[in-house]
């Protein structure tokens, strides 16, 4: 595979992963955080939020030394042969998953939040258990959420630079991603594959905003 | 017999409404917005906690130990506006109470047929009118094979035609099915038309109940006027 064919693919597994594993992942702190009003909440939602305004460098420094060999993390780790997470493809998931993760919560925890408590007073006159409740009303009535939850974290994943750059360090073929292959590409002076993958991702940022935009309408539309 | 004693705050005010009134036929509680018509009929179905006591028949839901929780009652509940599942269909919205309804028989048709629904079943609930959707939502909680169907203001929102529709199907329905029915309204024309008995609520309180109109409209009467009247209704064939 060549360079460039080779970092599409790692890009679009990261994205896919991250985009799936934030999902699972979110879905209950989104929740959590949707029916909870006390001092506590706005602590995690202020350390979530935090990979917004951090500089990637920092989150990417803090990791980095998270998923060494002598952090506390990794030492449970060690009896299971990983000494390390750091320049690997599972370091890079976890790192983008952190990235990503308000890009994910806010639009879940905001489409629970807009459901108010009438639809859970019904299930719950019409029998179903909290968790039958969950599936069979929330789920499916906050979907909207998170399709754009996985169209953002998706298309955040894709943009990302300074994290992957820092705790995957650009192995060819494992951890080198489009973005740090502009920066390569550039860096040999390569113009012309710069720019097609330069254009290829502009391209891409367009779509995804593009149908963010149509999500909405087509919502608004139906609820009219 | 139905048996409530409530107590509480509820927003601004206190509710501290008793009663206990015959399982059968339609119950009004009756009396201006803001007396606490809604919050009592929550707490009762326990979607709003208060202290207190609530029986329905042989089933105790709330008193000093437990509080069954809302979705292990049986009750059938009509909220004031839209409450349909806008996700599912008139049908699936139907559906998800029959599922539910822990394997007792309804006659799906039946009630489809009375309510007069079959042309809507498939149609997306966004697309319904006003009464066409409190029909819905009163044959969907009935689905659910209730035991007390609780009516908080269902028709407010509808127009008089809608209304005046909608009236006697509820009104024949209690009378057939024999399900008894709490009927939150401040409108005299509904209670007039579908009450067997009225609970008149102020300020959080029951102010009147069938017992105390009675005894009002004895008020002032000797014994041998009271006494004269009762013999005049035994021979008229009085009906309790």
């Amino acid at each position: 595979m060549t360079d460039i064919a080779s970092a599409i693919h790692v890009t679009v597994l990261l994205a896919t992963v991250t985009t799936l594993s934030l999902l699972v992942i979110a879905t209950p702190i989104g929740w959590w955080l949707s029916r909870n009003r006390s001092l506590f909440k706005d602590i995690i939602t202020a350390i979530i939020a935090l990979p917004i305004v951090l500089p990637p460098t920092v989150l990417g420094f803090y990791l980095l030394v998270a998923m060494g060999p002598k952090s506390p993390l990794m030492v449970l780790l060690h009896p299971f042969g990983i000494r390390t997470l750091n320049f690997s493809f599972a370091g890079l998931v976890i790192g983008s998953v952190i990235y990503s993760l308000p890009f994910a919560i806010q639009p879940i925890r905001n489409a629970f939040e807009s459901l108010g408590r009438r639809p859970f007073d019904v299930a719950a006159t019409l029998r179903a258990t909290p968790l039958d409740t969950f599936f069979t009303v929330a789920l499916p009535m906050a979907r909207k959420g998170f399709l754009t939850a996985a169209l953002l974290v998706f298309a955040h994943t894709v943009g990302e630079f300074g994290v992957v750059l820092m705790i995957g360090g650009a192995i060819p073929g494992k951890t080198e991603v489009v973005s740090i292959r502009i920066w390569q590409l550039v860096e040999q002076l390569d113009w012309p594959n710069a720019h097609r993958l330069a254009g290829g991702l502009l391209v891409f940022a367009f779509c995804v905003l593009l149908s963010l935009l149509l999500i909405d309408r087509r919502w608004s539309q139906r609820h009219d | 017999m139905i048996e409530v004693s409530l107590k509480g705050t509820a927003g601004s005010f206190g509710l501290d409404a008793s009663f206990s009134v015959p399982a059968q036929g339609v119950t009004a509680i009756w009396g201006p917005s803001g007396s606490g018509k809604t919050t009592l009929l929550r707490a009762m179905a326990g979607l709003t906690r208060l202290a207190g006591y609530v029986r329905i028949g042989a089933d105790v839901w709330q008193d000093r130990q437990r509080f069954v929780p809302v979705h292990k009652r049986r009750i059938g509940y009509v909220f004031q506006e839209a409450s349909l599942l806008p996700h599912l269909s008139v049908r699936g919205n139907l559906d998800f109470a029959l599922k539910r309804n822990g394997d007792h028989t309804v006659d799906f048709d039946g009630l489809v047929e009375r309510l007069k629904l079959s042309a809507l079943l498939n149609r997306s609930v966004g697309r319904l009118s006003g009464g066409e959707r409190q029909r819905v939502a009163l044959a969907r909680a009935l689905m659910s094979a209730p035991e007390i169907l609780l009516m908080d203001e269902p028709l407010s929102s509808l127009d008089g035609e809608a209304k005046a529709e909608i009236v006697p199907m509820i009104a024949s329905l209690s009378r057939d099915t024999a399900l008894p029915v709490l009927y939150v309204s401040h409108d005299a024309y509904e209670v007039e038309r579908l009450a067997d008995r009225v609970l008149r609520m102020s300020k959080g309180r029951i102010i009147e109940t069938p017992d105390t109109a009675f005894n009002a409209s004895l008020d002032g009467l000797s014994e041998a006027q009271v006494r004269a009247l009762a013999e005049a209704a035994l021979k008229a064939g009085i009906k309790v």
